[in-house]
């Protein structure tokens, strides 16, 4: 198992994880934590009562500058770039001609020309071979920044508190998904307030170099506020309670942006983009299915990802992703089923091992944070 | 972490005789580490049989589940009913308050269940 492990790419703060007894596993070709020792449910709670840090270092950086800049974005992603203004980010995808998702990702204006896009680290090479190739004819460079940056999230109500001391940068004045440039602990920082949990916190990139630095500085700061090294496994259970999406779950080449419930970031009136034409059609035809919340009745009964939907023992939609849900105290998750059978209320079917259980559709998000 | 007078399965389950013909069963500290954190532990009802290596329950945590394995032909006479409400004790004490169920044995202890250093051999193999 050695030898796999050495394949794997590590992200800079690889040393860290392990001096804090980590559990890695390998996530998409990285050598991640998804847990450590505190446990998942431990984690999960930190994050939702005081604050969780993340190691994000794995997810990709894709940055586009020039004076064709924003119109190749605006062709490469469905949301409505021109819109962001500088120090601004939008959550968005790359969609194929027929609608569905190359990857989902973020985009930051960092100024009239130029844009930071963050993507998947399961998908970063091929996102940036599709940038590359969409970007001829466009006047700007297209970089992938994705080796030369580490991140981290520190997520959590306490966010503020914690990271204010580190900071010259006034925290408190920075937008939900609007971000600055500031030090942080003496380091060089795009401090982005923006995160995958549903809390408030903070993204925050930096030279690879810095980020273990950045890492100790933050972890040390908000040990007396209770801050928890958080892994992959709450960042899941986290997000699911919030119905945000993941590829490869949610979201992946067989579905499209309307039936993943991602209308909102689909301005189908903003001009041409990659998808628009195979997303209008779709609007106007009814849709066959949708994504929806389900929790199950019994509590022996736990879904997981990828489980049938059925109906009379023949499948009729898949669970996308599933879980106990830490915070709501349920058996929960999402799946996409046949529109007809997909109203609030409504009754399904999910086989677990063999088994066909009574789950009830129920309103998303799972879990809303009171602001 | 393998207690010397428990049985084990390849499977991460322990066994431990009673001296009466009967015994308790449960997994072992490599297995919940695994796992992660317990949220339910699926059982089968006092009276229920099962062969070796026969699946008797499922004990799910946070992020996946897994299957219980029975380590040697059995009947259940006795479930932990104390997991319903904590199955957390899986996680901090496999070997005590997290045991699952207890079993009349039918015959002989299965052929093939390992003693700690066979098993902590199997572990170290495994996470190396």
């Amino acid at each position: 198992m050695s030898t796999v492990a050495a394949e794997l790419k590590k992200t800079p703060l690889n040393a860290a994880h392990r001096a804090l007894n980590a559990k890695m596993v390998d996530f998409g070709g990285w050598d991640m934590p998804v847990q450590y020792p505190a446990g998942i449910l431990a984690e999960h709670e930190a994050v939702r009562t005081k604050a969780g840090l993340f190691d994000v270092s794995h997810m990709g950086e894709i940055r586009v500058k020039g004076p064709g800049a924003l119109a190749l974005v605006e062709h490469l992603t469905p949301n409505a770039v021109s819109k962001l203004v500088i120090g601004q980010v939008h959550y968005t995808a790359f969609l194929y001609e027929n609608g569905t998702f190359v990857d989902d990702l973020l985009v930051y204006r960092e100024g009239e020309q130029e844009f930071l896009l963050v993507v998947n680290a399961g998908n970063s090479d091929k996102d940036f071979a599709w940038v590359q190739q969409h970007a001829k004819g466009y006047d700007c460079t297209v970089v992938n920044e994705s080796p030369a940056t580490g991140q981290i999230a520190l997520q959590g109500p306490l966010s503020v508190s914690i990271l204010q001391p580190l900071t010259k940068t006034a925290l408190e004045p920075i937008g939900y998904y609007f971000f600055t440039h500031g030090e942080v602990a003496g380091i060089p920082c795009l401090i982005s307030r923006t995160g995958y949990t549903g809390e408030d916190g903070f993204e925050l990139y930096c030279a690879a170099g810095d980020a273990e630095r950045l890492w100790n500085a933050v972890m040390a700061a908000g040990k007396p506020h209770g801050l928890l090294p958080a892994g992959l496994g709450c960042r899941n259970t986290l997000r699911l309670e919030c119905k945000m999406a993941l590829y490869g779950h949610e979201i992946d080449d067989t579905i499209h942006a309307l039936e993943a419930g991602l209308a909102w970031i689909v301005k189908l009136d903003k001009g041409d983009f990659i998808g628009r034409e195979a997303l209008l059609a779709a609007k106007a035809a009814p849709a066959p299915r949708k994504l929806v919340g389900f929790k199950t009745l019994e509590r022996r009964d736990i879904a997981r990802d990828h489980m049938p939907v059925v109906q009379d023992g023949k499948p009729i939609g898949f669970v996308t992703s599933a879980a106990p849900s830490p915070t709501c105290g349920i058996n929960l998750g999402l799946a996409y089923v046949p529109t007809e059978r997909a109203k609030i209320g409504g009754r399904i079917q999910i086989e677990i091992r063999g088994r066909a259980v009574d789950a009830e559709i129920i309103p998303t998000p799972f879990y809303k944070r009171q602001k | 972490m393998f207690p010397a007078d428990l049985k084990y399965t390849k499977d991460h389950e322990w066994l431990k005789p009673q001296g009466d013909g009967t015994a308790l069963v449960g997994i072992t500290h490599y297995a919940q580490d695994a796992l992660g954190d317990v949220v339910f532990v699926d059982l089968p009802e006092a009276g229920d049989a099962f062969e070796t290596g026969e699946e008797f329950g499922t004990v799910e945590s946070v992020k996946t589940v897994s299957e219980l394995n029975m380590p040697s032909a059995s009947e259940i006479i006795e479930v932990n009913a104390g997991l319903v409400d904590h199955p957390e004790a899986v996680n901090e004490d496999p070997y005590g308050k997290g045991w699952m169920v207890k079993v009349r044995l039918k015959g002989d202890l299965a052929a093939g269940l390992l003693d700690a250093a066979a098993y902590e051999a199997l572990v170290s193999a495994e996470s190396h």
